[in-house]
């Protein structure tokens, strides 16, 4: 199983045998599929297997789609950052193209968890196994999809000059939750618990800096009405990345439900408190 | 039902089957086979109102346990049985109680529908008979009438009660055997497996059976079916080589158990 | 992951194709083995049914006879001279010389002039010796008849019976022959003119132990073997399921009960005679029952009947699923009211077969009745089971040694009877296991 496992990665990702223009965060998203790759062997040291193999099998080619597609996220989303700072349309078109292929694992996975609840009734952890796959994919699926609109935004303001210091903010920002998303995969992967908390705790670093971004952009449309158009472009770029930490988060408490069993009991900190700071003029 | 939130499910059945008085209590039982041991000193409380479920692996101990219960243990002569049960508080290997009373008090109901091979009417009314709960032919047609509308056949068989039990259908059979059981208003009803003889649809009306039933009874169910234990009962217990492993609400055990060999059972990875 | 499978070289096509040959080889041996099996079976079975049709046919053949008898239906006056007066007293009635009247009647019928001694006598011997008492029991039952003339039908000897069955030789010089050429010129005409004929054997039926074929029957058998199949039932039926019940439902499982269980079966395999013995010390010299009486036969037979009923008990019994045990017990019944309640009237039918199937061994026994004397010569029915008695196989014996001709073909017909009874008692306990036989 293991030998075949590189030529089934370089079938879904092409990207894995020849990388174009690959900046830091692109590779270290290649860097995370191979990291990823623990998830094809999901259960610990401790877990039987079933008496069942094809069940067996089954389980793994969950993961391993779940492995791809997040890879794919992580890709698009990275590739969606470098579009925008690098005002490249060809790369934010890529980004839009790629994000079908997720969308399409998405699907393959909700049919196999589908055709597993009816056929194996599974239970217990093969159950949150199952449930956990479900979720996972329905939030790397959004994850896509606010790439896919970070690369239209990156389009649309692609001949518009960029000030420096905003797009700094935006980077650092994307780059966290880059980061948050690979560790929660990881986190998933290796069906750690622990990690996947740790993410689920420093969402709150995203949230505040999406604050801060909100405010700059702010005082830069009042300081010059004609960078309304750009800012607003950024303003909901950076919300939706604010968005992908918040889908990370949600991943991250799949991961605890699905190795400790329980949801996570006390609530998440917050720090966004965009919605209330619309008239506050500093 | 699967996307509920798994704390809330726990939050909202843990509480009932704890806050009253347990119906049955086991405290170390243990059961021998002549020098064989196949029960090692199981300790469970089984609510009142309520359906229990035992799973395990075959020859785990978990009929054992059930047959201790109503002390059908006892027709087997080289089985010996220690620790303490108690049915409300009420010792029942105590030597002065009367193991047929007993019977009286916990009915049971067989992995094989085994109706007596007479009338359909005789197979109810047998047991308030023997136990003399009807004193006239009328009051006897009524209990009668009762049980099998508990049992949730007499629209089909009110018209044929002179017919033979025996040639029912399997379902049939199955509710024939658990109106007989019904029939003697026992407290409690052990049922060893007693869809493992049926198809689907009749199992299932089984299960709508045991549903209603537990509004009145204490139910203990042995069965083979994980699904069935979840569907059915609120308490399920995991028995393995003559042990508890795991006992607890029946969500928790097949969403999250905490035992690892519960898990390998209830996934199906049984080594 | 992926199966492996070999490419199909032209080798292992070659010893594949070489494969199908050895199995199919080895088909065609196991299919003939089978027939040759099958064959074995039919065989076998063919071989039974011959002998066994064999039996039937020789035993039928010399038997069928026996349910007929030669009879005179003759003239017969009764004079009042005989009886002394025109209403004669009981006394008077039985003391007649009938010996007279029937002679009388069977000369006149022949035509043969009572005058002439010696053909007097030859006609007369023509009847049976019981002639007379036939006569006599026409008389004595309707007294009015004395001084008419009745028809009466009266039995034929022995010889003359021989004669219209066909198994007298008339080809013997007549110095050896029983019948001479003129008793043979008599009968002829009597057959010719209807007075001699072949009637339905009543007497086989009623008639008790004789010396003379013709009034030789199994009637006192018969009522002692019946005797003795009442106290068999009696004695062992609720013997053998008590003990068969309580082995198999309450006796702890021990050295004890093995070491019965193993005896009781040995029991069943034990000669009859020695329970003949085990009779005759018992039961009349110890007990001082009297010898011949069915009492003692139907003890003897009950206990050679009681390992038989229990074993079929017992196997009735355990073949009572368990199920409708634990049914039973489950809701509340005690040991003993699943067993009398549940388990005993699912087994009835087979402790039914089992009953009759040992009544029947019992009815055709012999050998140990030889031993508790019953091989007597009872012509009177016995009125109690203490009286003496015979039996039915005893009888078949007893007449198998005679010396007669006539006793030979009573041997057969007995022998008929009794398998006929057998037939009964068997399609009985079948019908009985049909009827009672219920599905669980």
């Amino acid at each position: 199983m293991t030998t075949d496992r590189k030529t089934l990665l370089s079938g879904f990702m092409p990207w894995r045998t020849s990388t174009p223009e690959t900046t830091k965060a692109t590779a270290a998203a290649s860097n995370e599929l191979t990291r990823a790759e623990p998830a094809l062997r999901p259960k610990g040291d401790d877990m039987n297997e079933h008496i069942v193999k094809s069940y067996e099998d089954e389980l793994a080619l969950l993961d391993r789609k779940i492995a791809q597609m997040g890879g794919l996220a992580e890709h698009i989303l990275a590739q969606s950052f470098d579009a925008i700072e690098r005002r490249d349309p060809k790369l934010a078109e890529q980004v839009v193209k790629a994000d079908k292929q997720i969308d399409q694992l998405e699907r393959e996975i909700e049919e196999q968890v589908i055709s597993m609840i009816a056929r194996r009734q599974p239970l217990a952890n093969d159950l949150r196994h199952v449930m956990a796959a479900l979720r996972v994919t329905g939030d790397l699926e959004r994850i896509g999809d606010l790439a896919k609109n970070i690369a239209k935004r990156a389009l649309a303001i692609a001949h518009e000059s960029h000030p420096k210091p905003l797009m700094t903010g935006m980077r650092h920002m994307g780059d966290l939750a880059l980061a948050q998303l690979k560790e929660v995969l990881d986190a998933y992967a290796a069906r750690n618990a622990d990690r996947a908390l740790a993410v689920w705790r420093s969402d709150e670093q995203i949230d505040s800096m999406y604050n801060s971004l909100f405010r700059e952009l702010l005082t830069y449309m009042m300081e010059d009405p004609r960078s309304i158009g750009l800012s607003t472009h950024l303003l909901f770029g950076a919300k939706n990345i604010e968005r992908v930490g918040d889908h990370t988060t949600n991943i991250a408490e799949t991961v605890h439900f699905l190795v400790r069993g329980v949801n996570i009991a006390d609530d998440r900190p917050k720090s966004d408190d965009t919605s209330s700071t619309l008239f506050s003029k500093s | 039902m699967l996307n509920v939130e798994p704390s809330s499910l726990q939050r909202a059945t843990a509480q009932a089957p704890h806050l009253q008085e347990p119906k049955v209590v086991a405290k170390d039982v243990s059961v021998y086979y002549g020098e064989k041991r196949a029960l090692f000193d199981v300790s469970v409380n089984i609510p009142d109102r309520g359906v229990m479920a035992f799973i395990g692996p075959s020859g785990c101990g978990k009929s054992t346990f059930l047959r201790c219960i109503n002390r059908m243990n006892d027709t087997i002569p080289i089985c010996r049985v220690t620790g303490k049960i108690t049915i409300e508080n009420e010792d029942i290997y105590d030597p002065s109680l009367d193991v047929v009373q007993l019977r009286a008090r916990v009915g049971m109901v067989f992995q094989k529908p085994n109706p007596f091979p007479k009338s359909i009417y005789e197979n109810v009314a047998y047991g308030p008979r023997i136990h003399g709960l009807s004193s006239s032919k009328a009051e006897l047609d009524e209990i009668v009438q009762k049980s099998l509308e508990r049992a949730a056949l007499w629209k089909e068989v009110k018209d044929r009660l002179n017919d033979p039990g025996t040639g029912l259908s399997g379902g049939q059979q199955q509710r024939l055997c658990i109106a007989r059981a019904v029939a003697v208003n026992p407290e409690v009803i052990l049922m060893d497996e007693p869809c493992s003889a049926l198809d689907p649809i009749a199992t299932a009306k089984i299960e709508e059976l045991i549903d209603e039933l537990k509004q009145n009874f204490c139910i203990i169910i042995v069965t083979h079916s994980m699904q069935q234990a979840a569907r059915v009962s609120q308490r399920t217990a995991f028995f393995h080589l003559g042990v508890i492993v795991e006992e607890g609400n029946t969500e928790e055990i097949f969403q999250n158990p905490t035992d690892k060999r519960t898990q390998d059972y209830i996934t199906g990875r049984f080594g | 992951m992926a199966v492996e499978t070999a490419p199909m070289t032209p080798d292992s096509a070659l010893s594949a194709s070489r494969k199908n040959e050895a199995i199919r080889a080895r088909i065609k041996r196991r299919y003939s083995a089978e027939r040759r099996f099958r064959a074995y079976g039919i065989a076998a079975i063919l071989f039974g049914l011959a002998f066994l049709v064999a039996l039937f046919s020789t035993i039928f053949a010399r038997g069928y006879t026996a349910f007929q008898q030669s009879t005179f239906t003759l003239s017969v006056v009764l004079d009042q001279a005989a009886f002394g007066s025109s209403a004669p007293t009981p006394s008077e009635l039985r003391m007649a010389d009938y010996t007279k009247i029937a002679n009388r009647a069977i000369q006149q019928a022949l035509g043969v002039d009572p005058n002439n001694k010696a053909d007097a006598r030859a006609a007369a011997d023509l009847l049976s010796q019981n002639a007379d008492t036939q006569i006599r029991k026409i008389v004595t039952a309707d007294p009015s008849l004395v001084g008419q003339t009745v028809k009466v039908d009266v039995l034929a000897h022995g010889n003359v019976d021989s004669l219209l069955k066909g198994q007298f030789d008339r080809s013997v010089a007549e110095s050896r022959r029983k019948l001479s050429d003129k008793q043979l010129g008599w009968l002829d005409r009597a057959i010719e003119s209807g007075i001699l004929t072949k009637k339905f054997n009543t007497g086989l039926f009623t008639y008790g132990a004789s010396s003379k074929p013709e009034t030789a029957g199994v009637g006192v058998a018969l009522v002692g073997s019946l005797y003795m199949m009442t106290i068999v039932l009696l004695v062992a039926v609720p013997l053998g399921v008590a003990a068969a019940v309580y082995l198999e439902e309450f006796a702890p499982k021990n050295f004890i009960t093995d070491t019965i269980e193993v005896n009781i079966n040995n029991l069943a395999a034990v000669p009859s005679i020695v329970f003949g013995l085990l009779g005759l010390a018992i039961f009349i010299n110890f007990m001082g029952i009297p010898r011949s009486a069915s009492l003692v036969g139907g003890l003897v037979l009950a206990l050679m009947t009681l390992p038989t009923i229990i074993i079929a008990t017992r196997a009735a019994v355990s073949a009572v699923p368990p199920s409708i045990r634990e049914a039973a017990l489950g809701v509340g019944a005690s040991k003993m009211q699943s067993i009398t309640h549940h388990v005993l009237p699912l087994a009835v039918p087979g402790i039914l077969t089992g009953t009759i199937i040992g009544l029947a061994k019992a009815l055709g026994e012999t050998a140990p009745l030889l031993m508790i004397g019953m091989v007597a010569f009872v012509v009177e029915y016995p009125s109690t089971p203490m009286d003496a008695a015979t039996a039915l196989p005893v009888q078949i014996y007893m007449w198998a040694t005679a010396a007669e001709r006539g006793f030979v073909e009573r041997t057969a017909g007995a022998t008929l009877i009794l398998l006929a009874f057998l037939v009964v008692m068997n399609v009985t306990a079948v019908i009985l296991r049909r009827r009672y036989e219920r599905r669980w």
